[in-house]
């Protein structure tokens, strides 16, 4: 088992979690009844390695027998086509990608708009650990502990005019810096969108960490969107503009493919890909396949906000 | 330069054998064994997710014995290398092999022989009917690949065998059709394929056309 401590450098104030974070951490720990080995110190330590048993983190919607994937298939097996199309593309493609200095718009329907250094941006929140459960529309899936804030609180702070529906995400267009943006394989800058009630939801994360790390740059340094109940391609990477509109955004792979990628694209094991049926998934690092979960798990959390649509057509 | 104008003497290097059994031996087997390490011996030879790059390589592989079987006439007319042409069969054989072990890999590794997925998929799904396609065409011309099987048809092995060309053709549209965005891989086999069709198009033409002028140069098919 390998156990990395992390280098002093590599933090940043940011970085680091409130103690207070810590001891509620704990607590749950304790009470879930995990195996003490895997606590002592946990606050302190970084487990990297693949046999990382306990991630740091509050699990969200974790079902019993869910591990966090370890870091080497979280940050080598990934879907960044700006950095590359196939799977270990990015975290060779993005090697020599600054994700710093790094400046976020909001704008659109908002009172209160703004240019953000990226320190600045994430001040509108408070830096939480949670482990998602993450599923691909590709059929595979992971469970990741992510860092960051709630989208919730960047959009209070920018205060969301009376018709603001939608929130537009975009990522950054440099094809210098984004060899895959030479290639006209998606739309770019890739976009996505969500329904304002959809971005205020208490799950929706700006995630600026993994692993209580910055994330690597094949994961969206320095900011990217995680959507639990969603396919993982609404998780739009390296973002630097967060734009509250009153009509449905366009979105990358519903442009580049509107029969198989809806704007909505929750996860729903009874609605298949044109190509592949949904209902299962594989997880990474195991060989049999799982059953896939309506909304990815977060069913009870998030039903409600789809009550009377029909999912069939709004896929 | 001198050696290039003799490349049409060229005799077959002693080494020739060797080469195409590691071509065509190697590769299948060695994806089973890197799968298995994988999953028993946590090796990380097929990635983070080796079920399904297993799948991919395996079907990249049909494609390239493929290419190989039919760039052996070419090859042959163009270097005159005529003992090339022994090598036909293997790599036409291991196209269909290769295939084979793909739709398996598929059907009992990837969704792992659930029947309703299996029966929507063959029955559904376009991409994959088509490659199900592929592999049902191979399937008689590797069982008359057999010198008896060649002796007994005689012509009609050669009208039989000209269902090949329609497998590359089906094999491009289900990789063409499974990939999400990125067409560039079966592009360019696509233009591999051209080629290797389109210069026997431009040879039975010309064939033709001398036949009809001087029949006393007509060559073999």
């Amino acid at each position: 088992m390998l156990i990395r401590h992390p280098v002093p450098s590599d933090l940043r104030s940011s970085d680091i979690t409130p103690e207070s974070l810590y001891l509620t951490r704990r607590e749950w720990l304790a009470a879930a009844g995990l195996t003490v080995g895997a606590i002592a110190g946990a606050s302190m330590l970084l487990p990297l390695g693949a046999d990382a048993q306990q991630p740091l983190g509050t699990p969200y919607g974790l079902q019993p027998d869910d591990k966090a994937t370890p870091w080497e298939d979280v940050t080598g097996y990934n879907n960044f086509y700006e950095f590359g199309t196939a799977k270990d593309d990015p975290a060779v493609e993005a090697k020599g990608f600054k994700p710093r200095p790094w400046t976020v718009k909001v704008d659109g329907l908002v009172k209160k708009p703004g240019d953000y250094a990226l320190e600045d941006f994430v001040k509108a929140g408070r830096m939480e650990d949670r482990i998602y459960r993450h599923r691909c529309v590709e059929a595979w899936s992971m469970v990741i502990p992510w860092r960051g804030i709630m989208l919730a609180d960047v959009l209070k702070r920018a205060e969301p005019a009376p018709g603001a529906k939608f929130v537009e995400f975009t990522t950054l267009y440099d094809p210098a810096r984004m060899p895959g943006q030479r290639l006209p394989v998606l739309r770019w800058p890739y976009t996505e969108g969500l329904r304002l009630d959809e971005a205020m939801h208490p799950l929706t994360l700006l995630a600026t960490g993994v692993y209580g790390r910055d994330l690597p740059n094949q994961n969206g340094a320095p900011l990217r969107l995680v959507v639990p109940w969603k396919y993982g391609f609404k998780g739009i990477k390296s973002i630097v503009r967060i734009r509250l509109t009153d009509r449905q955004p366009g979105t990358a792979w519903n442009i580049s493919a509107p029969d198989e990628y809806g704007f909505y694209s929750n996860v729903n094991p009874t609605v298949d890909h044109p190509r592949w049926s949904q209902a299962k998934e594989r997880r990474i690092g195991e060989f049999l396949r799982r059953p896939t979960l309506m909304f990815n798990g977060y069913a009870d959390q998030v039903a409600s906000l789809y009550a009377g649509m029909d999912l069939r057509r709004n896929y | 330069m001198q050696g290039w104008r003799n490349v049409r003497g060229w005799r077959k290097p002693r080494w020739w054998r060797w080469a195409v059994w590691i071509m065509v031996l190697v590769p299948g087997p060695a994806v089973l064994v890197a799968l298995l390490a994988d999953f028993l011996l946590g090796t990380r030879w097929l990635g983070s997710n080796p079920v399904k790059q297993g799948e991919l390589i395996l079907g990249q592989w049909t494609i390239k014995y493929l290419v190989a079987a039919l760039a052996v006439t070419p090859v042959r007319r163009i270097f005159g290398w005529n003992w090339v042409q022994k090598d036909r069969r293997t790599f036409g054989l291991a196209a269909f092999f290769t295939g084979l072990a793909h739709f398996l890999w598929y059907a009992l590794l990837d969704i792992q022989f659930d029947g309703d997925e299996l029966a929507k998929d063959l029955t559904k799904r376009a991409y994959i009917i088509v490659g199900f396609t592929a592999l049902l065409v191979m399937l008689p011309l590797a069982l008359t690949s057999t010198r008896a099987a060649i002796a007994r048809l005689k012509r009609r092995w050669v009208t039989l065998h000209r269902a090949v060309y329609a497998v590359p053709v089906l094999g491009i549209v289900h990789w063409w059709m499974s990939v999400k965005a990125d067409v560039g891989p079966p592009a360019l086999y696509s233009a591999i394929f051209a080629l290797l069709l389109g210069w026997r198009w431009w040879h039975a033409r010309r064939e033709t056309s001398e036949h009809a002028t001087s029949p006393a140069v007509r060559s073999t098919a």
